[in-house]
C-alpha cells in the first residue's frame, strides 16, 4: 500500500487568488455584524439591568433566545424563513450581516451588564453627589471605566462571530469556505485549499486580537 | 457661644440664621428595618455638625438622605431652599440639591480613569459649565490647598489614601458647595494619615464652611464641633455642644456609647 498525501504548496498558493475574492465578504459580515451588534448590545445591555420592568423583559427575552439558538439556524431562518413572512427575498449578505449582529447583539448585552455592574456604587454615588445627572455620570464616569472592562470578553466575542461567519457558506454567501468549496470541486485540493482557508481566518482572528491587546495596554481612556 | 475661637463665620445679629438644611419627622425603612425613626435636624449656615454613634446606628445613612444618595419614605428635608420629597419624588429639586451639596467618602471614590485634576475640574465644566481654563484655575487653587498641586498630573491609584482623601475633598470644593458632608471620612485611611485629612477638614470649618460630619474621631469632634449629635437605633437621642455632650452625657446611651469609645 502505498499513500502519495504530499502537500503541495503550489496547489496551496494557487488558491490564494479566488479564495481571497472570498475575504471581502468575510470581513463585511463580521465587522458590519459586529458593529451593529455591538449597538444592540449597548442598548439591550442597559435595558437588561434598567429598573424598569417593560425595558428589562424585552431584553432579556431577545438575549435568552438569541444566546440559546444556535448562530446557523438563526441564519437559516433569517434567510429561508423570514422572506414568507415579508413576501419579498432577502439578500444572503444581508440575512449573514443580520444573523451576525443579532447573536452577537445578545452576548455583548450580557458582556455591557457585566462590565456595568462590575463598576463600585461609590463611582455613581461620587458622580451624583457633585451634581452631574444620572446621564452625565454614566457617559463620562461608570461607561468609560466598563468599556476597559469588557475589552477582553468583547475580543473573545469578535473573534467567535468571525469564525461563525463561515457557516454563511450554506445561504451562498460568496465567504472565504464558500470560495473554497468552489475551488476544491474543480481543482480536489482539499488538503491545501482548507489548510489556507484556516490561514486566512487565523490571520484575521490574530489581527484582532494583537489590536485589542494594544488598545488594552495603551488604555482608552487616559 | 463657647470658648472656641470662632472663624468668620457670621455671628452677629444680622447675619442670616435660616437654617441650610432642616429635616423633619423625616422615617427610612430597609425592608422590616426601621434605620430612622422621626428624624428632625436643622444645621444654621456655617455650623460644624458632628454625628456620632455605633455602626449601625443610621448616621452615615443620615447624611446620605440630606443629598438624596438615600430615599426617604416619610417626612421632608429642605436643603437651602430646595426640598426632597419621600420615595424619590424630589425631581428637579435632587440634582440642584447635589449641586450645592459636596460629599466625601469613606472609600474616597475618586475616579480612577481620570487625572487628579481632572477629577477635580470634570463636575465644574459639566454641571458649572465653566471653560477649562476657569475649571484648571480652580483646581490648581484648592490642590494647592490641601497639599496636593505636585501630583495633578497623576492618577488616583498613584496616591496614598491620604492625599486620595484630600483629593476628594478638593474635588467636593471645586463645585462651590454650600455645605459639606463627610462620610467617615478617616476611617479607611491607616492611622498616620488620619491627622493630614483631619487637618484639611479642620482649615475647611475654621474658614466657615457649614459641615455635616460622621466620624469616630472623638478628639476631632470635641475640636472643631459646634455641635455634635448622638444617634442610636435610628433615633437622635441626644445632641448639645461638644463639651456638655462628651463631659455630661444626659442619656444612658449615650453614657454607655462614650464609655465604650473613649476608654482606649
Amino acid at each position: 500500500m502505498e499513500f502519495n498525501f504530499q502537500f503541495d504548496w503550489q496547489a496551496a498558493i494557487a488558491s490564494l487568488p479566488f479564495l481571497l475574492k472570498g475575504l471581502p465578504y468575510t470581513l463585511l459580515i463580521s465587522f458590519a455584524g459586529l458593529a451593529i451588534g455591538f449597538v444592540v448590545g449597548i442598548l439591550c445591555g442597559l435595558m437588561r439591568i434598567s429598573p424598569t420592568r417593560w425595558l428589562r423583559y424585552p431584553a432579556i427575552v431577545y438575549i435568552e433566545v438569541f444566546r440559546g439558538t444556535p448562530v446557523l439556524v438563526q441564519v437559516l431562518f433569517i434567510f429561508y424563513g423570514l422572506p414568507s413572512l415579508l413576501g419579498g427575498p432577502i439578500n444572503a449578505l444581508t440575512a449573514g450581516i443580520a444573523a451576525i449582529a443579532l447573536n452577537a447583539g445578545a452576548y455583548i448585552s450580557e458582556i455591557v451588564r457585566g462590565g456595568v455592574q462590575s463598576i463600585e456604587r461609590g463611582q455613581r454615588e461620587a458622580g451624583l453627589s457633585l451634581g452631574l445627572s444620572g446621564g452625565q455620570t454614566f457617559r463620562y464616569i461608570v461607561w468609560p471605566q466598563a468599556l476597559k472592562r469588557m475589552i477582553p470578553a468583547l475580543g473573545n466575542q469578535g473573534i467567535v462571530s468571525i469564525k461563525d461567519t463561515s457557516l454563511f457558506s450554506v445561504i451562498g454567501v460568496g465567504e472565504l469556505v464558500r470560495q473554497g468549496q468552489v475551488y476544491i470541486a474543480q481543482t480536489f485540493t482539499a488538503l491545501e485549499v482548507y489548510f489556507m482557508i484556516a490561514l486566512l481566518y487565523l490571520v484575521i482572528t490574530l489581527s484582532l486580537s494583537m489590536a485589542l491587546s494594544l488598545l488594552e495596554r495603551k488604555g482608552l481612556v487616559g | 457661644m463657647n470658648d472656641k475661637v470662632k472663624r468668620n463665620r457670621p455671628t452677629d445679629e444680622t447675619a442670616d440664621t435660616t437654617p441650610i438644611v432642616r429635616m423633619e419627622r423625616v422615617n427610612k425603612h430597609f425592608g422590616e428595618l426601621h434605620v430612622m425613626r422621626d428624624i428632625d435636624l436643622s444645621v444654621a449656615p456655617g455650623e460644624v455638625v458632628v454625628i456620632i454613634g455605633a455602626s449601625g446606628s443610621g448616621k452615615s445613612t443620615l447624611i446620605r438622605c440630606v443629598n438624596g444618595l438615600e430615599p426617604f419614605q416619610s417626612g421632608r428635608i429642605e436643603v437651602d431652599g430646595n426640598t426632597l420629597s419621600p420615595n424619590g419624588a424630589s425631581g428637579k429639586s435632587l440634582q440642584a440639591v447635589r449641586t450645592e451639596v459636596g460629599m466625601v467618602f469613606q472609600q474616597f471614590n475618586l475616579f480612577p480613569h481620570l487625572s487628579i485634576r481632572d477629577n477635580v475640574t470634570l463636575a465644574p465644566r459639566k454641571v458649572r459649565g465653566w471653560t477649562r481654563q476657569q475649571a484648571d484655575d480652580t483646581a490648581r487653587r484648592l490642590l494647592e490647598r490641601v497639599g496636593i498641586i505636585d501630583q495633578a498630573d497623576k492618577f488616583p491609584g498613584q496616591l496614598s489614601g491620604g492625599q486620595q482623601q484630600r483629593v476628594a475633598l478638593a474635588r467636593a470644593l471645586a463645585m462651590e458647595p454650600r455645605l459639606m458632608l463627610f462620610d467617615e471620612p478617616t476611617s479607611a485611611l491607616d492611622p498616620e494619615m488620619i491627622g493630614e485629612v483631619l487637618d484639611a477638614m479642620r482649615e475647611l470649618a475654621n474658614d466657615g464652611m457649614t459641615m455635616m460630619i460622621v466620624t469616630h474621631e472623638m478628639g476631632f469632634a470635641r475640636e472643631v464641633a459646634d455641635r455634635v449629635v448622638f444617634v442610636h437605633n435610628g433615633q437622635i437621642v441626644e445632641q448639645g455642644p461638644p463639651a456638655a455632650l462628651f463631659d455630661t452625657p444626659q442619656h444612658d446611651r449615650t453614657q454607655a456609647f462614650l464609655s465604650r469609645v473613649l476608654k482606649h
